[in-house]
C-alpha cells in the first residue's frame, strides 16, 4: 500500500518540477529573443564561436594559425563583436572526415554556437556542408579550398574567407604564357585538390595559347619523385607547373633542384607549394615562382600592421592561414556591427556578411554571390630565402562558381 | 623509351629498392622470428630521420649525428621490447598488433611535442653534395650513389651474419620453428631482445641516411610501412634474401610502373603481390 503511494508522490513531484523547468527555459528563451530584438545591452549573452579546426595531427599548425589570427582580429575590437563579448568553443576536427557531421552537430545543437568556423581539410568540409544544409548554421570556412563548397554545394549560410584551388592557380596560367613558356608539363598528386589546382592553371594557360604537353599524376601521398623527374627531363618542356603541399611540396622542390632541372626548366607552382616551408626548402627554393592570395612581404600598411601585431602577440611571422583566421574575425566584426550584435535574425546577418568589404592584409576583399572572396592573386618568387612579391598576377579575381544557385 | 632514359630509370628503381630493403629487413626479421607484426616500424623510420635532423643542428655534423643517433635508436628498441612487448609474448597476436598500433599514436604525438608539426630538411652532407651529369639536362646526386653503396654493404653484412655465424643459424632456425629452438636450450628471450633492437635500429638507420634526400615531416613513416609489408609478403616472411629481392622488385615496379602505366601506378605493387601469392602463397623465398 505504501509503496505505490510513495511512487505516485515522487512522479507527480517530478512532473511539477519538469513543468516548472520547462517554463523557466521557455521564459529564458523568450527573454533572449526579446533582448536580442530590442538590441539592448545584450552583452551578458556572449556571441558563441564554434571553432572546428585541427588541433592535433598533421594539420595542427594550420588550426593554431587560424585560431591565432581570429583571436587577434577580435582582440583588436576590444574582444567584442557587435558590442557583445565573445565565447570560443574549440573542437578538434582532427582532419577526420568521418567525424565531421557528428562534431558539427555537437557544436550547433549541443553548444548552441552562433557561428561555426572551420575546417582546414576539404574532406571534413564535405561532412560539415551536409550538416550546414540540415541545420542552417552559419558556417565560415577559413581554409579548405575545394571548389564545390561555394559552387555545386553552395548555400546562403556558408561563406569562405580563404581561397579555392582554382583561384590561386588560374592566374599562373596567364603568367606562364606571358613569360614566354609555350610547352608545359604539369605534375601533382592524383587527388581532388591536385586536380582542381591543375585545372585552373590549364584553363588559363591553354586559353592564352599555351600547350600542356604532359600531365603527370602521382599517386597520393607518394613523395618518390625520381622516376617522374627523369620523365620530365626527357620531355624537356619550357616550364613545369606543380602543386604539392606540406612535406610533399618540400620533397618535390628539393628533388627537382637536386636533379639539376631548376636551371634549365623553370618551376612554377601554386603558392601552397612553398608557403610556410621556406626554411625546409633552403637553397633549393631559390627562384621558384608561385601564385597565391597572400605573401607576408606585401608592402601595404594593412599588412605591415598585421605582421607586426601578430609577431608581437605570438612571436612568429604570420602565414596565409593566419590571415584566413584574421579576416574571418574582421568579417564577423563588420557584419555584427552592422546588425548591432543581433544574431537571432539569420537573414539579416547573412545579408550583412555577404556585404562585408575588408581592407585585409592581403589587399581589398569583397564577397561574390557564391560567398567566395574576390581578391588579388600575387606572383611571388623566393629570393634570398624570402617570399618576395614580384607582381600582382591577377587583380580582384572572382571565382566563376557557375553551378551555384541560391 | 630510349636507352639513356631506360638506364636512368633502372638506377632510380635500384636506389629506391635498396632503401626499401633496409627498412623491410628489420620488419621481416621481427615478423619472421618473433611472429610480431610491428606496425610501429614506420614510426621508427620517422624517429630516425628526426633524430638525425635534431642532432645535425646541435652537433653541426651529419656523420657525427648518425654516430650518436644509432645507439639512441638501439636503446629505444631495447626499451620498447623489454618494457612493453615482453609482457605480451604469452598473449594472442592481436594484443601485440594492438600494442604496436598504440605505439604509432604515442610516437607520433611525442614527435609533435618535441619537434612540432613543421616540415624540415637536412642538407646533403659533404663530400657527397655534388652531382653527376646523366643526360643533357638531368643530374644525379652523388649522395644517392653513396646511399646505394651503404645499403648494399649492409645487405652483405646481414647476409654474412645470417649465413655464416652461429647467431645466423639460430635466427634461421627460429624463423622455421621457434619451439624447437627453445627446446634446444637457446635463450629465446635474449634472442628476441636482440632481434627487435636490431630491427628497430635498421629502420631508424634507414630514416637517418635517407634524411638528406627526404622531407622530415610528421607521419612520414606511415606510407612507407605499407610498401614494406608488401615487400616482406612478396619475399617470404622472415627471409632476408626474400626481403632483398622483393625490395628490388617493388622498387623497379614502382619506378617503371609510374612512367609506363601511370593509370595503374598506385596499384602496380599490389598487383604484383597478388600475382606472387597466387603462384607462391608463402612468398618467393620462404
Amino acid at each position: 500500500m505504501l509503496t505505490p503511494l510513495h511512487n505516485h508522490n515522487t512522479s507527480s513531484l517530478v512532473n511539477i518540477m519538469k513543468h516548472a523547468l520547462k517554463n523557466t527555459v521557455l521564459a529564458s528563451l523568450i527573454g533572449t529573443s526579446l533582448v536580442a530584438s530590442a538590441m539592448a545591452t545584450a552583452s551578458e549573452h556572449p556571441v558563441k564561436l564554434g571553432l572546428m579546426l585541427p588541433y592535433s595531427g598533421t594539420y595542427s599548425a594550420l588550426g593554431e594559425a587560424i585560431t591565432n589570427g581570429l583571436k587577434l582580429a577580435i582582440k583588436e575590437q576590444d574582444g567584442q563583436l557587435g558590442g557583445r563579448d565573445v565565447e570560443y568553443v574549440r573542437l578538434d576536427s582532427e582532419a577526420d572526415p568521418s567525424q565531421a557531421p557528428q562534431n558539427m552537430s555537437r557544436l550547433v545543437k549541443g553548444d548552441d554556437v552562433d557561428f561555426v568556423i572551420g575546417p582546414v581539410h576539404s574532406g571534413v568540409a564535405m561532412g560539415m556542408l551536409r550538416m550546414a544544409k540540415k541545420t542552417g548554421a552559419i558556417t565560415i570556412i577559413p581554409n579548405a579550398g575545394l571548389e564545390a563548397a561555394t559552387n555545386q554545394l553552395c548555400m546562403p549560410n556558408v561563406f569562405r574567407t580563404s581561397h579555392s584551388m582554382w583561384q590561386d592557380s588560374y592566374p599562373m596560367g596567364k603568367v606562364a604564357y606571358e613569360r614566354g613558356h609555350r610547352k608545359v608539363v604539369t605534375i601533382t598528386w592524383d587527388y581532388a585538390a591536385g586536380k582542381e589546382d591543375v585545372a585552373g592553371f590549364k584553363e588559363a594557360f591553354t586559353k592564352a595559347g599555351g600547350e600542356i604537353v604532359e600531365q603527370i599524376w602521382v599517386p597520393f601521398p607518394s613523395t618518390e619523385f625520381q622516376s617522374y623527374l627523369s620523365q620530365i627531363a626527357s620531355i624537356d618542356p619550357d616550364a613545369v607547373y606543380t602543386f604539392f603541399a606540406g612535406g610533399g611540396g618540400v620533397s618535390f622542390v628539393r628533388d627537382y633542384a637536386a636533379a639539376g632541372l631548376k636551371e634549365s626548366i623553370p618551376l612554377l607552382g601554386s603558392g601552397f607549394l612553398t608557403e610556410g616551408n621556406l626554411q625546409a626548402l633552403g637553397e633549393a627554393g631559390e627562384g621558384v615562382m608561385t601564385t597565391l592570395h597572400y605573401a607576408d612581404t606585401l608592402q601595404s600598411e594593412a599588412n605591415r600592421n598585421f605582421v607586426s601585431a601578430y609577431q608581437e602577440a605570438y612571436g612568429e611571422t604570420p602565414d596565409a592561414y593566419a590571415v584566413h583566421g584574421y579576416d574571418t574575425g574582421k568579417m564577423l566584426a563588420q557584419a555584427l556591427y552592422s546588425v548591432k550584435g543581433d544574431t537571432e535574425n539569420k537573414e539579416a546577418l547573412i545579408e550583412a556578411l555577404s556585404n562585408v568589404h575588408l581592407d585585409s592584409p592581403r589587399g581589398p576583399i569583397s564577397f561574390s554571390d557564391s560567398h567566395h572572396p574576390i581578391q588579388n592573386i600575387y606572383l611571388r618568387e623566393i629570393q634570398d630565402g624570402k617570399q618576395e612579391v614580384v607582381d600582382v598576377a591577377y587583380e580582384q579575381l572572382e571565382v566563376p562558381d557557375d553551378a551555384c544557385k541560391m | 623509351m630510349d636507352l639513356a632514359f631506360f638506364g636512368v630509370q633502372l638506377l632510380n628503381g635500384l636506389q629506391y629498392g635498396l632503401l626499401l630493403f633496409l627498412i623491410a629487413s628489420g620488419l621481416t626479421l621481427i615478423f619472421g622470428i618473433m611472429g610480431i607484426i610491428n606496425l610501429a616500424h614506420g614510426a621508427m623510420y620517422m624517429i630516425g630521420a628526426y633524430l638525425v635532423y635534431d642532432l645535425n643542428l646541435r652537433l653541426g655534423n651529419f656523420w657525427l649525428a648518425i654516430v650518436v643517433a644509432v645507439p639512441i635508436a638501439v636503446a629505444l628498441g631495447l626499451i620498447i621490447e623489454r618494457l612493453f612487448l615482453d609482457t605480451l609474448y604469452k598473449r594472442d597476436h592481436l594484443y601485440q598488433v594492438l600494442l604496436t598500433f598504440g605505439l604509432i599514436l604515442v610516437i607520433n604525438e611525442v614527435q609533435r611535442i618535441i619537434w612540432g608539426g613543421d616540415v624540415h630538411s637536412v642538407a646533403v652532407p659533404s663530400p657527397f653534395d655534388t652531382s653527376l651529369q646523366l643526360t643533357s639536362n638531368l643530374q644525379y646526386s652523388v649522395y644517392r650513389l653513396f646511399l646505394m653503396g651503404v645499403c648494399l654493404a649492409l645487405a652483405a653484412v646481414i647476409y654474412w651474419v645470417i649465413r655464416h655465424t652461429r647467431l645466423g643459424i639460430i635466427i634461421r632456425a627460429g624463423a622455421v620453428d621457434r619451439d624447437m629452438v627453445e627446446g634446444l636450450g637457446i635463450n629465446v628471450r635474449t634472442l628476441f631482445t636482440l632481434i627487435f633492437s636490431a630491427g628497430v635500429a635498421l629502420t631508424a638507420f634507414a630514416g637517418m641516411i635517407a634524411a638528406p634526400l627526404s622531407t622530415i615531416a610528421p607521419g612520414m613513416g606511415d606510407s612507407i610501412l605499407i610498401t614494406c609489408f608488401v615487400v616482406v609478403v612478396i619475399g617470404g616472411i622472415g627471409s632476408i634474401k626474400g626481403a632483398f629481392w622483393g625490395a628490388i622488385l617493388i622498387g623497379m615496379a614502382e619506378t617503371f610502373g609510374s612512367v609506363l602505366i601511370p593509370s595503374l601506378a598506385s596499384m602496380v605493387i599490389y598487383l604484383i603481390m597478388a600475382a606472387v601469392l597466387l603462384v607462391k602463397p608463402r612468398g618467393l623465398f620462404a
